[in-house]
C-alpha cells in the first residue's frame, strides 16, 4: 500500500474575512486574505501588533470561526466541518505551541505531553512510552516527572513542543514561541523545530514578532491591517529586518 | 484524561480543600440536624413504644398520645364488651410532681398499669421484679430517674423512697424504658395506686389498652369500637403517627429545624458553586488549551463532572461520617435525641448530588462558552 500523496499546500485560504463586532462598532480582523502554506516549510508570520497574525493563525487551526472566504487545511475545507468533526480534525492533524506555554500546572512533564496522544484515543501506557521517548529527543529526558513549576522557561517551551509534535501532527501552529525566552533559548527552540517538525509532509506556521529568529524561516508572510502585504522567499528571509 | 483530571483538582489543594469542607459542612448540617429533628420525634411517641399494645383507646377529643382527656372508668367495662376485643385493661398516665428527700421537687410520668395483668410494664428491667409492684407503695422507676436523681446529689437505689402528692412512694425496682420528649421521668405503679397518687378529680382514666382476639383485624376493631363507645380508637401505629404529625402541625420544631437545614444547602450551593466556578475560571486557560488540542466539549464535561463528583462524594462521606460520630457519642450520653434512618443519608446524598450538578453546570456553561481562541490572547 503506497502513502496517500501530500497536497502542495498545507494551509490555503482564498479571500478570507474575519470581523468582530462589538455594539456598533465592527472590527476588520482579516481582510479578503489569500494565503498559502505549503508542505515542508517553516512558514513565519510577522507584522505590528493587531495586524491580524493571531486572528489568521486562529482561523487557521480552527478553533476560531470566520465570516467570508474559504480555508482548507491538507486538502480538507474547514467550513465542510461540524463543530465535533472539526476538533476530532483539530486533535489529529494540528499542533500547537503556545507563547505561554499553557502546560497544565499540577500535571508531570511527562503527564502533559501524553495529552494529545490520549485525546486520539491512544492507551495511557502507549501515550507514556512515546511522551517519554520524545521528551528525551528534546533533552529533557531526566525531567519526566518534574511539574511545569520546577523547569525552566525554556525546558518548559520544550516540554510544549514535545507535546505538539508527540501525536506526529501534519500543521504545528506557533504562537510567539519565543516572546517568553531569552535569546539563547529561543534561538534552540527555533533549532529543535526546525530539526523535529520540518518533513516534507509536515508544515509549521509561526506567528513572531522576534526578527532575532527570522533565519529560520522558509518563508515569511508579512501582514498589516488585516491583509498580506508581501510574502519573502528564503534569500530575503536572511536580510528581512535586519 | 480522567484520571489527570483528578490531579487537576487535588493538586490545587487550597480550592480542593474549600470544596471539600464547604460540601462536608453541608452533608453534617443536613444529616445532623435531620438526624436530631427526627430523634426528637421518635421521643414524642416513646409512651407507645413503652407500653406495647396494638391497640389504644382514648376520649375522641385527643390527638395525640402525649395529650389526656380523662374517662370515667366504667368506659372500660363498655370497651370489653365490644365483639372482638381479647381483653381491655385501664392505664392511668399523667405528669405529676414528686417531691425527693432533699426537699426539691422532680416532674415525673406516672403510669398506672392495670394491677391484675400488669400490660403495658416495662420491657427491661434493670433491678427487682415487675411483680413487686404489688407491694404497697411501690413504684419502679426508669434510667432518667436515676440520672435527673443523681445531678441532685440523690443516689436512687431499691429500696429509696420520695413522695407523690404527699404519699409514699416506695422504690422495688429499676427498668429502662425508650426517652421521651417531655424529658421527665417514667414512674410506673400499679392502676389503683397511680389514682391515689393522683390529684383528686371526677375522671381519672387516660387510656384504654386493648387485645384483639385472635384473628380479629385490628381496623375492623377500631371501627367497632369507636362506634360502639363513641371513644377513639387508635392501633399503636396509627397513634404513633397522629402524634408525629401533631407534633410537626403544632409546634415550631419543623420550622426550626428545617431552617438549620436550608442554612447548610444554602451554604453548600453557595460555597461549593462558587469555589467550583473559581477553580473552572481559574483553570480555563488549561482548558481552553485542551479544548485547541481536540478536546471535545464531551471530555472536557467529564472531566468537570468527575471534579465536582468526587469533591461531592468526599464531602459527603466526611459530613455523614462526623454526624454519625455525633450521634454516636451522644446515643451513649442519652441526649440530645439522634435517629438516623437511611432516609436522611440518601437525602444528604441527594442534595450533594444536586449541588455537585450545580457547581459543574456552572463551570461547564463557561467552558461551552469559551473559544478555543482564547488561548492565543
Amino acid at each position: 500500500m503506497s502513502a496517500p500523496p501530500v497536497p502542495d499546500f498545507a494551509v490555503k485560504t482564498a479571500g478570507l474575512g474575519k470581523t468582530y463586532s462589538n455594539g456598533d462598532s465592527v472590527v476588520h480582523a482579516l481582510k479578503s486574505v489569500d494565503f498559502e502554506a505549503r508542505c515542508g516549510e517553516l512558514l513565519m508570520i510577522v507584522g505590528p501588533s493587531g495586524c491580524g497574525k493571531t486572528t489568521l493563525l486562529s482561523v487557521i487551526c480552527g478553533t476560531l470561526h470566520y465570516n467570508a472566504g474559504a480555508v482548507t487545511v491538507f486538502g480538507q475545507d474547514l467550513s465542510k466541518l461540524s463543530q465535533g468533526k472539526l476538533t476530532a480534525f483539530r486533535g489529529k492533524n494540528v499542533g500547537f505551541v503556545f507563547q505561554q506555554f499553557n502546560l497544565i500546572p499540577t500535571w508531570t512533564a511527562l503527564e502533559n505531553v501524553t495529552v494529545p496522544m490520549l485525546l486520539n484515543g491512544s492507551s495511557r501506557s502507549e501515550a507514556e512510552k512515546a511522551a517519554a521517548a520524545l521528551l528525551k529527543e528534546v533533552g529533557i529526558g531526566e525531567k519526566l516527572q518534574a511539574l511545569p513549576t520546577q523547569l525552566s522557561g525554556g525546558q518548559q517551551q520544550r516540554v510544549a513542543i514535545a507535546r505538539a509534535l508527540v501525536h506526529e501532527p501534519r500543521l504545528l501552529i506557533c504562537d510567539e514561541p519565543t516572546a517568553a525566552l531569552d535569546a539563547a533559548s529561543g534561538r534552540r527552540v527555533l533549532e529543535l523545530l526546525k530539526e523535529r517538525a520540518c518533513r516534507p509532509d509536515r508544515c509549521v506556521i509561526v506567528v513572531t514578532h522576534d526578527s532575532r529568529i527570522f533565519s529560520f524561516a522558509d518563508r515569511i508572510a508579512e501582514m498589516e491591517d488585516g491583509h498580506i502585504k508581501a510574502v519573502h522567499g528564503p534569500d530575503a528571509c536572511q536580510s528581512l529586518y535586519v | 484524561m480522567l484520571r489527570l483530571a483528578l490531579k487537576m483538582l487535588f493538586g490545587d489543594r487550597a480550592k480542593y480543600a474549600m470544596l471539600v469542607c464547604g460540601l462536608s459542612f453541608c452533608a453534617l448540617l443536613m444529616s445532623q440536624q435531620t438526624s436530631v429533628f427526627c430523634g426528637l420525634l421518635l421521643w414524642t411517641t416513646a409512651t407507645v413504644r413503652n407500653i406495647r399494645v396494638p391497640i389504644w383507646v382514648a376520649d375522641s377529643k385527643v390527638e395525640q398520645v402525649n395529650e389526656v382527656v380523662p374517662m370515667r372508668e366504667v368506659e372500660v367495662q363498655r370497651v370489653r364488651s365490644v365483639v372482638g376485643v381479647e381483653w381491655a385493661v385501664p392505664l392511668f398516665w399523667n405528669i405529676l410532681q414528686a417531691r425527693l428527700p432533699d426537699g426539691t421537687f422532680q416532674g415525673v410520668q406516672l403510669t398506672g398499669l392495670d394491677s391484675a395483668s400488669l400490660v403495658g410494664r416495662p420491657a427491661k428491667m434493670r433491678e427487682g421484679r415487675i411483680e413487686d409492684l404489688r407491694l404497697p407503695n411501690a413504684v419502679i422507676v426508669d434510667q432518667v430517674a436515676l440520672e435527673k436523681f443523681r445531678k441532685r446529689g440523690i443516689s436512687l437505689k431499691v429500696g429509696a423512697v420520695f413522695e407523690i402528692n404527699d404519699k409514699e412512694a416506695r422504690v422495688v425496682g429499676i427498668c429502662e424504658t425508650e426517652r421521651s420528649f417531655l424529658g421527665q421521668p417514667y414512674v410506673f405503679t400499679t392502676y389503683s395506686r397511680a389514682l391515689e397518687y393522683a390529684p383528686l378529680q371526677r375522671k381519672l382514666l387516660s387510656f384504654i389498652l386493648v387485645q384483639p382476639k385472635p384473628g380479629v383485624p385490628v381496623p375492623e376493631l377500631l371501627r367497632r369500637i369507636s362506634a360502639l363507645s363513641g371513644l377513639r380508637a387508635f392501633s399503636s401505629d396509627q397513634v404513633a403517627w397522629d402524634t408525629l404529625v401533631w407534633y410537626i402541625r403544632n409546634t415550631g420544631i419543623p420550622i426550626s429545624f428545617g431552617t438549620v437545614v436550608l442554612l447548610g444547602i444554602v451554604v453548600g450551593i453557595a460555597i461549593a458553586g462558587q469555589t467550583f466556578y473559581l477553580f473552572v475560571h481559574e483553570n480555563m486557560r488549561y482548558l481552553a488549551a485542551l479544548k485547541a488540542m481536540g478536546a471535545s466539549f464531551g471530555v472536557l464535561a467529564q472531566m468537570v463532572v468527575l471534579q465536582a463528583f468526587t469533591v461531592g462524594f468526599i464531602g459527603y462521606g466526611l459530613g455523614v461520617g462526623l454526624a454519625a460520630l455525633f450521634g454516636n457519642a451522644v446515643l451513649q450520653k442519652g441526649q440530645p435525641p439522634f435517629y438516623m434512618p437511611w432516609q436522611i443519608l440518601a437525602f444528604t446524598g441527594v442534595v450533594i448530588v444536586f449541588i455537585c450538578l450545580l457547581s459543574a453546570l456552572v463551570g461547564l456553561i463557561k467552558i461551552a462558552r469559551t473559544e478555543a481562541a482564547m488561548v492565543f490572547k
